[in-house]
C-alpha cells in the first residue's frame, strides 16, 4: 500500500511536471490517469520496494554528485587514450564482489559500474560481479572498492 | 534585465555544447578504433555518459521555459537509468553466447579461462597497445 501510494505520487509530480496546463479540468484528467495507471501497477504487481525503492529515501541523490563526478573523470581518462596514436589499453576480465545486501543496491553497483567508461558489467551472480575492464587503472579503481562502499552507504547499511 | 543574462548563459551553453560534441565525436573514435566487441562499448558508453549529458544540459541553458529544463532532465534522467542497462544487456548477451573478449591478460579464474580457451592467443593481438599513460 505504501508503495502503491510512492508511485501514485511519483506519476502525479511528474505528470505536473510535464503538462503545464493547471485548469481544473486537465489535473483531473491527469489525476484520473494516474489513478488508472497505478491500479494497472497493482494488477500487474510491479509494485514494491524493488519498483520503487522509497525506502533509500533521499541517500541516491548525495551519491550521484561523486558518480558524475567518477563519470567526468573516467570519460577523460578514455578520451586521452584513444586520442594518443599509442592507445594505451589493457583489456581484461576482473571479478569483484558486491557487498550490498538488496537486490536494487546490487542493480545500483553494476549500473554505475557500466555506466562508467572503462569498466562494464557482464555478470551479477551472488554477490560477485564480472567485469570488463579497459585499463589497469580503471580495474585497480574498481578493485579499491571506493564505489562498492558508496553504494553501500546509499543502502543504508555501511 | 533579461537581456543581459543572454551573454553569459549563450557562453556556458556554447562551451557546454562543444564539450559534449567533444565526446561524442571521440566515442565514435573510439569505436573504430578499440580492437573488439566489449572494448567498444565503453567508447560508446563514453558518448552515451558526458556526450550526451552536457549536450542535454547546455541546451537547459537555452531554455526559455523552465518546463523545458524540467523536460531536458527528464530526458537525462531517462538515460542514467537506461544506458547502462542496455549496455549490460548487450553485453551480457555477447559473453553468454560466446563471443570471446580479446584480453591483455588471462581471465581471472580457471573455469572462465576453460571457457575462452583462445584468449591466450588473442593476447598478443592487444599486447601493441601496452604502454603508459602519458
Amino acid at each position: 500500500m505504501k508503495y502503491a501510494l510512492t508511485i501514485f505520487l511519483i506519476l502525479v509530480s511528474v505528470w505536473l511536471l510535464g503538462s503545464g496546463v493547471y485548469t481544473t479540468q486537465m489535473i483531473t484528467l491527469g489525476l484520473l490517469s494516474c489513478l488508472a495507471v497505478t491500479l494497472l501497477c497493482v494488477r500487474l504487481k510491479v509494485v514494491d520496494s524493488e519498483a520503487q525503492p522509497v525506502q533509500l529515501g533521499l541517500r541516491p541523490l548525495a551519491y550521484l554528485p561523486w558518480l558524475f563526478r567518477e563519470i567526468a573523470l573516467a570519460n577523460w581518462d578514455l578520451a586521452r587514450r584513444l586520442l594518443s596514436p599509442t592507445m594505451a589499453i589493457r583489456p581484461q576480465l576482473i571479478r569483484v564482489r558486491a557487498s550490498q545486501k538488496s537486490d536494487v543496491a546490487q542493480v545500483l553497483y553494476a549500473n554505475s559500474i557500466t555506466l562508467t567508461p572503462g569498466t562494464v558489467t557482464l555478470e551479477l551472480e551472488e554477490g560477485e560481479l564480472l567485469v570488463h575492464a579497459l585499463t589497469d587503472e580503471a580495474a585497480d579503481q574498481l578493485r579499491g572498492g571506493e564505489m562498492d562502499r558508496r553504494v553501500r552507504a546509499v543502502e543504508g547499511s555501511a | 534585465m533579461g537581456e543581459l543574462w543572454h551573454l553569459p548563459l549563450d557562453l556556458v551553453s556554447w562551451v557546454l555544447l562543444l564539450g559534449g560534441c567533444f565526446f561524442c565525436v571521440v566515442g565514435g573514435l573510439g569505436l573504430i578504433r578499440l580492437p573488439d566487441f566489449y572494448s567498444r562499448m565503453h567508447a560508446a558508453g563514453m558518448t552515451d555518459t558526458l556526450g550526451a549529458g552536457l549536450l542535454l544540459v547546455a541546451l537547459a541553458f537555452q531554455a526559455t521555459h523552465w518546463m523545458e529544463i524540467v523536460k531536458l532532465f527528464f530526458i537525462l534522467g531517462f538515460l542514467v537509468f537506461t544506458s547502462p542497462t542496455a549496455a549490460h544487456a548487450l553485453a551480457r548477451a555477447a559473453f553468454t553466447h560466446g563471443l570471446k573478449p580479446k584480453l591483455a591478460e588471462p581471465p581471472p579464474d580457471v573455469a572462465l579461462a576453460a571457457e575462452q580457451t583462445d584468449t591466450i592467443a588473442e593476447t598478443v593481438s592487444c599486447e601493441g597497445g601496452v604502454s603508459s599513460a602519458s
